[in-house]
């Protein structure tokens, strides 16, 4: 992966650091939209719920669990509607212009998860989990890394297509019954969502841990002092 | 090869490069009370307008065996006001107007000497629940054209006895599956499931399938959209 590297001397100290654009504006732009349209499709997903917090029969219903009201948007079912079937196209949108730069830049090749990381895996996951050394870093991401974004990617898609089962299990019957049916569609689409928001919690706590370089290169696509060799 | 620049050349390209971002304040605007309104409503618009594209006047709802019904104690009751308004059924009749040649009064025994249809079809609630029914009736398209009804209109809409209204785009009105329903489960249909007649519409949502019906008006305007939507409902809302 040929990335973009830049020598920065500092002109107080004379301290020469090294700095990579990682991060293509598209991607940048795109993950910013995508982090409020996530936003307001989980918090408008979760007032939706409340008006059905079951996924068994209506008689005898048995709800499954409430939350405060903090953690919902749109006030009530018309209005958490609005925002759901408002943001859809932009989360809808951004999917899709992330994937076709991603595909066609190939830039894909930062973060795609592919066999022969497999074997990186555990060592980060030891390294992260059970005190274990620390791998080498070779690569803007790291094997189990590229694991996450990938399932998290994989995951949106597939959050688009069990709402879009839910939304249209007639004119899309075909999707509904890849999944088994409009009942079981709106269960898929609701543990997707779970899915998703255990992906947000560990993203937001490696983000925390990496520090404020990794974070800055999310804004402007510049990282400097990559922990990886550039060249 | 790394090229080499400055510690304040490197800031301002960073700061260029953050400048760029700006596109995603853009989504603010949801956050303007004044604004947000107005975009929501744009935003469900669209979705309806993708919606009605969507929608195929030939692609059938799933039909269901009888041994997947919900049985009929278990189909729920959803008036908006009351379970029964208590229509007079015996003197009851579907006043039928706009755009119809046969404008008028239709009793019951004119709807079900259309030809009956039965299917068991699943209805949809907003809420998100579901449950697959069996429903009887006559093809709305059979009393449109019964009534000569000018189907080029946009819309048809309803009235119902417990005050609650309702309508549905033409498209929808004339597929096949959508019924001026009077049976439920081959029994008559009771009075808290809108006796005498109800639309039973697979490919829409249930607040869509209106109870109770008194009147029926083909038209190209509407000056309301049904009790739900004009609160903010989506108005197409087809499955």
């Amino acid at each position: 992966m040929a990335t973009r590297a830049i020598a920065v001397e500092d002109l107080k100290t004379g301290e020469v650091t090294a700095a990579t654009y990682e991060h293509p504006w598209v991607v940048r732009l795109c993950h910013w939209i995508n982090a409020v349209a996530l936003f307001v499709m989980i918090g408008s997903g979760l007032q939706i719920f409340k008006a059905f917090p079951s996924f068994g029969a209506k008689i005898p219903e048995k709800d499954l669990l409430q939350w405060p009201k903090a953690f919902a948007l749109g006030g009530w079912l018309g209005g958490a509607l609005q925002w759901h079937l408002t943001f859809m196209w932009i989360y809808i949108a951004t999917g899709l212009v992330y994937l076709g730069y991603q595909v066609f830049s190939g830039n894909y090749k930062q973060v795609l998860f592919v066999p022969r990381d497999i074997p990186g895996v555990w060592p980060m996951v030891r390294h992260y989990f059970f005190f274990g050394p620390k791998p080498p870093a070779t690569e803007a991401y790291n094997p189990l890394q590229k694991h996450a974004y990938t399932s998290a990617i994989g995951l949106g898609v597939l959050s688009v297509l069990t709402g879009l089962a839910v939304w249209k299990p007639v004119q899309l019957s075909w999707l509904a019954w890849l999944m088994g049916g409009f009942h079981w569609a709106r269960l898929w689409h609701f543990l997707i969502m779970w899915a998703i928001l255990a992906f947000i919690f560990g993203h937001l706590v490696m983000v925390v841990l990496h520090g404020w370089n990794n974070f800055v290169s999310m804004l402007t696509g510049w990282k400097k002092d990559p922990e990886y060799p550039v060249n | 090869m790394i090229s080499k620049t400055d510690s304040r050349k490197f800031k301002s390209i960073n700061r260029r490069e953050l400048l760029k971002l700006t596109p995603v304040l853009g989504l603010g605007a949801f956050a303007i009370p004044g604004l947000q309104g107005r975009l929501l409503k744009a935003g469900l618009g669209f979705s309806d307008w993708a919606s009605s594209r969507l929608f195929r006047t030939g692609h059938l709802a799933p039909t269901f065996a009888d041994s997947d019904l919900t049985p009929f104690s278990r189909f729920p009751i959803n008036g908006y006001d009351v379970d029964d308004p208590g229509v007079d059924l015996d003197a009851w009749t579907l006043t039928v107007g706009g755009a119809a040649q046969k404008q008028g009064d239709y009793t019951l025994a004119q709807i079900q000497a259309l030809p009956r249809i039965t299917q068991n079809t699943r209805h949809v609630c907003v809420e998100g629940w579901d449950v697959i029914g069996r429903f009887g009736g006559a093809r709305l398209a059979d009393f449109l054209q019964m009534a000569g009804a000018d189907t080029t209109a946009r819309f048809v809409s309803v009235e119902c006895a417990d005050d609650y209204y309702e309508s549905i785009d033409m498209a929808t009105a004339l597929h096949p599956q959508t019924l001026l329903c009077y049976e439920m489960y081959d029994q008559p249909l009771t009075r808290e499931h809108g006796a005498p007649v109800r639309l039973n519409i697979p490919t829409k949502v249930g607040y869509k399938q209106a109870k109770y019906l008194t009147s029926l008006e083909i038209t190209n305007v509407l000056p309301r959209v049904g009790y739900w939507e004009d609160q903010g409902y989506s108005r197409f809302y087809g499955l």
